[in-house]
């Protein structure tokens, strides 16, 4: 009967399968997924099959998945979550309080795992509300970039970049580019290329964006002082010149990067920009790299955004122990540098070998290190409503950059919107709080 | 009720039941949830708290649900009027006797094949203020205004400018108005030629013809394409996403209800929230399909009746 037939061609195409995801030989499989492709993918499947073949109890699958966040919160909310996930730190306060992960407090303990053997801001931005929630996998920080070649054009000395945000603006006008018609056709720097980071200028001026857990501090006199910096720039090049010039700049990844191509001579970028360079500026590119300049260098030093990709455990995970176990092995010195090496990046944990820089091919990898390390080295706020409020904060940046609002009457806008927003979901996290404090004392 | 119809009703039921089920489960199901779920604080992974009708009362005062909704209503506004106006003017131009007619018609029909992302992806490089196609058949003619009149008029920036870049959202829409052509074609083919021959004797001309027989007749089909036309235009989500990089536009000019539903559902973990912003959604669709039926009752005309 060909029903039947088809039927068991299913089954054996289903158990074809199984074997080869390589559930054969009585192992727990774990199943890891993580944002990565390409030569960051690469990197994570080299230190996954060390692991594999130093295992004869646990074997690690790994899976490319794009969108990871939601996926992962559907797979979760579906109760059929991977073992391991990675995750961004933007991510971890809301899946933390929404109950989607494993503590990680016990499995630390008993793995002698602690905060000695990381770089403070990364251990800081795997715990929130009390617990540890994940372990870092790769990590990043921000510094100034620039263009040596433009600097030496203009008569500036290209080991020498700008040291305080004055210094910098003295350093924009001397390398920004009027055509005969006062249209821009360089720029020495301006704070929408690339604009990721636009909610958190307020750093490099001493600013925060929350106190505590629930006050919002979005316009205070700190984040005025930045964003009356960002008003600076429609005010100083006109708005609509600032625009044709933005709507001229290229991808990002890709040959006609605005930076690439000299029409952007100082930005804000972070490790990563190495691989960039490397994949798509011309040949003969020259670049150096520096803390980006504070307003206030006397008290301000070595400012710098710092970032992770996060190894978390799922609530819900079949195999956590197995799981935990293979999140240890990621986070020990040598698999670690492998890593951090393969996708070009320094290593969050507080010993890193000789060896490591002199096979890194960032020439700058040290600076990015130290600047991790900087006392000043600051994360995204760790609050739930994260993002929302840097939506409302680049919204904000639109409204001063095209002249519709003044720094004060936008971040007052924003203010007043987060503020509300975050007690609605204080009493979101109160609702549960007390059930959930239970569960992850006895976890 | 016999044995045999109560037969035959339980075999339709048992045919239909496939179709029964799917609407259940995919339909009405998720229907009633949301409606539930818009009275409640829900984050998907969390049990849904029970919150009256705290959502609702948030979505009074968010400014920023009513620039979305603000958003849609003008691209709303300007999008179906336009829609239908170009599709229709479309069709009736390729149903004349033509030479190469079905090679026409094709080229118009194309770039609805086009799906969503990549026609948003081609817009956005074909609207570029600096490098677009767009702005380089439009400067030349400024130029000439310019010289001629000594004025400093530019192009805009379309997606960079708040006031510009809705805009650039409705001629990129209209750009895949193809299906709307084909339905109005399909109406015109059943016009019966008998009136147009009498009204050719009468000695009436084209826009007398268009005006008193076309439209009369194709009214069912332009209702139709109207309805559709509201449906679309106020679900209007991929285009605008896509084309924004996912996200609101400058000064928040291309938030449309669908892309905050979406961000609050996704991206805020505020599934109770965009419950609520989805249910007015609907409110609003179906009030104006109801009085879009009752205003055409009067207009459209049905050979049938």
């Amino acid at each position: 009967m060909p029903a039947r037939r088809f039927v068991a061609a299913c089954c054996l195409a289903l158990a074809g399968l199984g074997i080869l995801s390589g559930a054969d030989d009585g192992r727990v499989v774990i199943r890891y997924w993580d944002k990565w492709t390409g030569f960051e993918a690469d990197a994570m499947r080299s230190v996954v099959e060390d692991f594999n073949s130093s295992q004869t109890r646990i074997f690690v699958e790994y899976s490319s998945v794009s969108q990871i966040d939601r996926r992962l919160m559907l797979a979760t909310a579906g109760g059929l979550p991977p073992d391991v996930a990675g995750i961004w730190v933007i991510n971890l306060p809301v899946y933390a309080e929404n109950n989607a992960l494993t503590p990680l407090d016990s499995f630390a303990r008993k793995a002698g795992i602690s905060e000695k053997d990381y770089i403070p801001a990364f251990w800081g931005m795997c715990r929130y509300r009390g617990h540890l929630w994940a372990l870092p996998s790769t990590p990043s920080s921000t510094a100034l970039i620039y263009n040596k070649k433009m600097f030496r054009e203009v008569g500036l000395d290209p080991e020498k970049p700008p040291r305080t945000i004055a210094e910098l603006e003295a350093f924009n006008e001397k390398l920004t580019r009027r055509s005969a018609s006062g249209r821009l056709e360089t720029i020495g720097h301006m704070p929408e290329e690339p604009g990721w980071w636009n909610g958190l200028w307020g750093y490099w001026f001493g600013g925060s964006m929350v106190d505590g857990e629930a006050t919002i501090t979005a316009n205070s006199p700190e984040n005025l002082a930045a964003y009356r910096w960002v008003q600076s720039y429609p005010e100083r090049f006109g708005a609509k010149n600032l625009l044709s010039l933005r709507d001229g700049f290229g991808n990002f990844a890709s040959p006609q990067n605005a930076f690439f191509t000299g029409r952007v001579a100082m930005v804000l970028q972070g490790v990563w920009i190495y691989n960039f360079i490397k994949n798509y500026a011309p040949p003969d590119f020259e670049w150096g790299v520096a803390p980006f300049p504070s307003n206030d260098p006397g008290h301000l030093r070595d400012v710098t955004i710092v970032d992770s990709d996060l190894l978390v455990i799922p609530a819900g995970a079949k195999h956590p122990k197995e799981a935990f176990e293979f999140m240890r092995y990621v986070n020990s010195q040598a698999p670690m540098e492998k890593l951090c090496l393969g996708q070009r990046k320094f290593s969050p944990l507080s010993e890193c070998g000789p060896d490591f820089f002199k096979a890194h091919p960032n020439p700058y990898i040290r600076t990015f290190l130290e600047l991790a390390k900087s006392p000043n080295a600051r994360t995204i706020p760790m609050v739930p409503t994260w993002s929302e409020y840097s939506a409302d904060m680049k919204n904000a940046v639109t409204r001063i950059w095209n002249g519709e609002a003044t720094a004060e009457e936008a971040l007052a806008d924003v203010q007043k919107r987060q503020q509300k927003t975050i007690l609605r979901r204080m009493e979101r996290w109160h609702r549960s709080e007390p059930a959930l404090t239970k569960l992850w004392g006895e976890q | 009720m016999t044995g045999q119809e109560r037969r035959n009703l339980r075999t339709g039921i048992l045919f239909i039941s496939p179709w029964i089920v799917g609407f259940l489960a995919f339909c009405a199901y998720p229907l009633v949830s949301s409606i539930y779920f818009s009275l409640c604080d829900y984050s998907v992974l969390s049990p849904a708290a029970f919150v009256g009708t705290q959502n609702y009362r948030d979505l009074a005062t968010d400014e920023v649900f009513w620039t979305a909704l603000y958003n849609t209503f003008f691209f709303a506004a300007f999008a179906i009027p336009l829609g239908l106006f170009v599709s229709l003017s479309l069709a009736i131009l390729l149903n004349f006797e033509v030479r190469c007619r079905g090679i026409f018609r094709t080229i118009f029909f194309l770039p609805s094949l086009v799906p969503m992302v990549c026609l948003a992806v081609l817009w956005q490089w074909l609207l570029n203020g600096e490098l677009g196609l767009v702005n380089a058949t439009i400067n030349p003619v400024l130029d000439v205004f310019n010289h001629a009149l000594g004025t400093h008029w530019q192009a805009p920036n379309w997606l960079l400018e708040a006031r510009y870049a809705k805009w650039g959202i409705i001629f990129t829409v209209l750009w895949g108005t193809g299906n709307a052509v084909v339905i109005f074609l399909a109406g015109l083919q059943d016009v019966p030629a008998h009136l147009y021959e009498s009204a050719d004797i009468d000695g009436a001309s084209f826009w007398q013809k268009t005006l008193h027989i076309t439209l009369p007749i194709l009214s069912p089909v332009i209702y139709f394409n109207m309805i559709m036309g509201v449906i679309g235009s106020f679900q209007v989500f991929a285009v605008p996403y896509v084309m924004t990089g996912g996200g609101d536009g400058p000064g928040r000019s291309l938030l449309f209800l669908a892309t905050y539903l979406y961000q609050n559902a996704f991206d805020y973990w505020n599934m109770g929230y965009a419950c609520a912003i989805g249910v007015i959604l609907f409110a609003i669709i179906l009030f104006l399909t109801l009085i879009a039926t009752k205003v055409s009752a009067r207009h459209v005309y049905y050979a049938g009746k």
